[in-house]
Parts: C-alpha cells; structure tokens; sequence
C-alpha cells in the first residue's frame, strides 16, 4: 500500500503566488522518501497541505489512508510534523515540550514518562531533558524538534528541511540519526531538502520539484544512471588531443568524449571497468597520462539535465528574493 | 471534554512560563503603581466635588486601578500569541489533534491569572494607602472576579487581532487605538457623575466600564448587587463572544500558511 497518495495539488497564495502547479507523487510505505528542489520551489507547501495546515485550491490527498481533507482528525493522529521553523517552546524543558505534545495525543502517565524517556535517550539529549530548551546547540534543537514529531509513535513522519541552520558537522550526525529513527521507529518519512548531497544520503526515492511541479521521479541511483554514466577527465601529459579523442571514442562503453587544451572529458558506462581500457588504448597510441580521475553523476547533474538550469544558482536566487 | 483537558495542558504550559519570569508581573505593574501613587496625591482633593460617594479618592480609585490594570493586560495579551506564532508553536499545535478553542482559552485563561495575580498587590497597596473595600473579603473577590473578567474579555479581541496581523507592530498600534478611547469612556479615574451625558451613554456599552463599576460598589455604601451580577453576566458572555472570535480567527491565519 502507498503510505501517500498525491494527485494534482494546486494552490495559488492571496497576492497571486502559484507555490503548487499540479504536483503529483506516491510514497511506499516504510520508504524515505526527498522532496528535492530550489528554495521556493514548493515542498514546503506540499507539506504543510499533507500535514492539514492548509487546503490546496485543486486536487487531493491521503495519508496512511486517511484522506487529508475529509478526515483532518485522523490524519493528525498518524502524522508527525517537523516544520522547518522549529515549533519548541523555548522556555520549557525538552522534557516539558514532549510531555505536552504527548498529552495532546492523550498519553497519559507512566506510558507517558517512558516514550519521552525513551525519546530523549534515542535523540542523544536525555542529560539535558531538564535544562530550558533557551540553553541547547541548534543541534540539540532539531532533535528535540524531531523528538515532538514522534511522541505519539506515528506512522508517517513529515521533515520540512531538517538540517537547515545546522553547522556541517551537525548535519552529518542528523543524517545518521534520522537514518536509525527511520529504521527503529518504522517510518514512512517525507523529507523536503535543498541539499542535493541529503536527498542522496538519505532517500530510498526521490522526486525533484521545480516552480510547483514534479519535474523527475526515482531513486537516487536511477536518475543518475539516466544520464548514461559516469565523468571520466583524463588529463594528458602532452598534448595530441584529437588523436587521444578519436582513441577512446572508438572503444565500447564511451557514450561521449570531448576536449578541451589538455583536458579530455568522457561519460562512460561504467567507469571501473572503462577507465583501464582507456588508459591502454592511450598507451598504445604513445599518449601520455597525467592524471585520471573519475565521478560519479550528482543530483546537481541530473537537476541540470531535467531541467535546465543550474541547481546552485537557481537555489540562491530565490533564496535571494 | 478533549477542549478542557487541551486548555488545561497548554495553560500549564503558559503557567510555567510565567512562573520562570516573574519579572513580567512587576513590569506590568509599574504603570498601575504610578497611577495608584500619584494620581492618588494629585487628584487627592477631587471628593469634594459632588457625584463621588466616598470622601476617599484611594478608596474610590483602587478597583478602578485594579480593572484599568487588568484591562491592559488583556488588551496586550495578544503579543504573547504573536510570540507563539513566530516561534512556529501554534503551526506545531495545528497538526497535532489540539483543539483550536484551547489554544486560545488557555491564553485568555492565563491572561486572567495575570490581572488576578496583579490586582492582589494592587489592593495591597491601596490597602496601605488607606483603601477599605467594605464588603470584606467577599469585596475582594468581586473585584479580583471583575478584573479577571476584564482581562479575559479583552485578551479574547487581542489574540483574535494577533492572529490576523501576526505582527508586533500592528498589534501594538491596534492595541494603543482601542486601549486608550475606552479607559477614558469610563470611570476608572473619575465618578461617572462628572462625565458628560453622552459619554456617561457610551460608557454603558464600555465591558471596561462593567468590570470598573462592579469593582467599585464594593467599596461604596449601599453596595449594589444586582447590579454587580447584571455585569458579570454581560462580561461573561462578552468573554464567549471574543474567544469565538479569536477561535475563528484560525482560518485566516491558517490561509497565510
């Protein structure tokens, strides 16, 4: 069973923004699953719609089976909500700030007491469960954040940008940890991300948005295979670049080849067991090698290739807006 | 039954809050202690004008400090909804099953614990200053019910304002355009005697005026009590209506999301 149904969300806010132009996506459950896309792109608002924040102006949705605009109730007893502002009290306790989430979930008593001890342990903040939130890292307030979302042991779990604010380092440890939640909590997980490198860490699928829409569908894997393999950059110790170009262009398994001064570029089916027969191809021509290196194809490329345009910069401009 | 029990978890919540920082409470009585004090010394001689039934102008103008006070108090009690919204509190509540009734009783609730709380050392310090409240203990009570009333009635507009604008400026604008226009068409300084006829008309549909006129038969002879209840239930449904209203108030701010 899908975990989430999508079909066609729209929505146009007051001054004439169009955040969603018929967004479209399924979640399997117990998958990870990235909204990936550009700053305003609207992950966001899909989230806040899946969540029953808002209503969209056109199409409709379920989670966990329960349709979100008819059974709002229901679908806010199996979701939890990590909005990418933190929603913590700051001047109560991390103990305090669960203990209340969990009330209004109606857990009551030692139940209680033991899922937010329990939470506090497997977040790394049980010995600051009793310290004001005011003195806790950014770090701690995330997990914290997290920590509110899975009170009431829900069975899909919305992220809006977790790691946003975090220090690189903290996001590293976040990744981890969300990577064990997912797993020891069994959770379907939502997560929106304007950092390629986290979509690919952590999602078992992913969908890239773009100015409201879905534009690609996969896994991380399979839309990099999509642009037909990996970048190999030879660089050659003498020139002869067209003899080195005609060389390897002609060997099985190069899709493209191209150069530039001493730089030859090349997308190969399979850079592992490409790159030694391009260097012996070169070697019996009498071309000389300075350096290889190889890569992988990145979320970058593939935004890039779908779209068009340029992740980075299309990320800064409407973060600049 | 699940809108008590959420009112009363989030009220905690507020409670605690409050307990950590008292500070707030003595801020919120500096302007109540200088009006006590020196109002009360410049305006010392003002009973020998004709309409105040008490000869003590301390004794007629502490209920009136104690539901101006309270009054403030839930003009401006909306800022702590501004608070919570910009810390993305209320959008964390939204998408749990809280009810949105409790999100905004538990704010009007806390709003009048706050004027009780200040009203006490209000009536301390008049009482110091000489202030007698004549029907006793049960004086008390009417005047502290009256400013929690008061409190509640006006905290219930406030968090409905703060949920439209969601702005500290605004709220302070708006708060400042009503507070002012309605203490004065009272008689929380001044006998309502002395007032112009068509004020003294207006002040009757004032809730500040209710809670302001409760307060003060207590202290006066001849205590009134019908009219004391007459307010109260006025007051009390006053406090429905604008908690309705602040409730209601959800769907605007839940469009902006």
């Amino acid at each position: 069973m899908d975990a989430i149904v999508v079909e066609g969300l729209e929505k146009t806010y007051p001054k004439g923004i169009r955040a969603l132009d018929g967004v479209s996506f399924r979640v399997r459950e117990g998958e990870v699953f990235g909204l990936l896309g550009p700053n305003g792109a609207g992950k966001s608002t899909t989230v806040r719609v899946l969540a029953t924040l808002t209503a969209p102006d056109a199409g409709s949705a379920t989670v966990a089976g329960h349709d979100v605009f008819r059974e709002p109730d229901a679908v806010r007893g199996v979701i939890g909500y990590v909005a990418q502002q933190s929603g913590h009290d700051r001047e109560a306790t991390g103990r305090e700030n669960l203990a209340l989430q969990g009330h209004v979930h109606g857990l009551r008593g030692a139940p209680l007491r033991r899922r937010v001890d329990e939470l506090l342990d497997r977040l790394g903040i049980a010995d600051a469960g009793d310290r004001i939130v005011r003195t806790y890292s950014g770090g701690m307030r995330r997990r914290l954040d997290i920590g509110l979302g899975l009170v009431h042991e829900p069975s899909v779990l919305f992220l809006d940008e977790p790691t946003t604010g975090l220090d690189p380092e903290a996001r590293a440890s976040m990744w981890d940890e969300l990577e064990r939640l997912a797993r020891e909590e069994s959770l379907t997980v939502l997560l929106t991300t304007h950092y390629l490198e986290e979509a690919d860490q952590l999602a078992d699928r992913l969908a890239i948005v773009s100015q409201g829409k879905v534009v690609v569908e996969g896994t991380p894997e399979g839309l990099k295979r999509q642009l037909r393999g990996d970048a190999v950059t030879i660089e050659l110790a003498d020139g002869r670049a067209e003899d080195a170009e005609a060389a390897i262009r002609a060997l099985r398994g190069v899709h493209e080849a191209s150069v530039e001064d001493q730089l030859l570029r090349a997308r190969v089916e399979n850079g592992g067991t490409a790159v030694p027969g391009i260097l012996s191809a070169l070697e019996g021509r009498g071309i000389g090698v300075t350096s290889v290196t190889m890569s992988r194809p990145s979320l970058d490329d593939v935004y890039l290739h779908v779209t068009g345009r340029d992740f980075r910069t299309e990320d800064q401009a409407s973060a600049d807006e | 039954m699940t809108a008590v029990e959420h009112t009363w978890f989030m009220f905690g919540r507020h409670v605690r809050s409050l307990a950590r920082q008292p500070v707030w409470i003595v801020i919120l009585l500096i302007q109540p202690f200088f009006w006590l004090v020196l109002y009360s010394q410049l305006f010392r001689r003002i009973t020998d004008l004709p309409g105040f039934e008490t000869s003590s102008y301390i004794e007629f103008l502490t209920p009136g400090i104690v539901v101006m006070t309270a009054f403030f108090t839930g003009a401006w009690n909306g800022m702590s909804m501004v608070n919570d919204l910009d810390r993305g509190i209320i959008e964390r509540f939204l998408a749990i099953p809280a009810r949105r009734s409790s999100l905004v009783l538990s704010h009007v609730a806390q709003c009048s614990l706050n004027a009780v709380i200040q009203g006490l050392i209000v009536l301390c310090l008049g009482y110091l200053m000489g202030a007698r409240v004549r029907e006793g203990l049960l004086g008390w009570l009417v005047i502290l019910v009256a400013a929690a009333l008061v409190a509640a009635c006006f905290s219930g507009i406030s968090n409905g304002i703060a949920l439209f604008t969601r702005r500290e400026e605004t709220m302070i604008a708006v708060s400042n355009f009503i507070a002012l226009p309605l203490l004065f068409f009272s008689s929380a300084l001044i006998a309502r005697d002395l007032m112009p006829d068509w004020m003294r008309t207006a002040a009757r549909l004032n809730p500040v005026e209710w809670g302001v006129v409760s307060a003060r038969e207590t202290v006066q002879p001849d205590t009134d009590w019908g009219t004391i209840g007459l307010y109260f239930v006025l007051l009390v449904a006053t406090v429905a209506a604008t908690s309705a209203f602040a409730t209601w108030s959800f769907r605007a701010y839940r469009r902006t999301l």
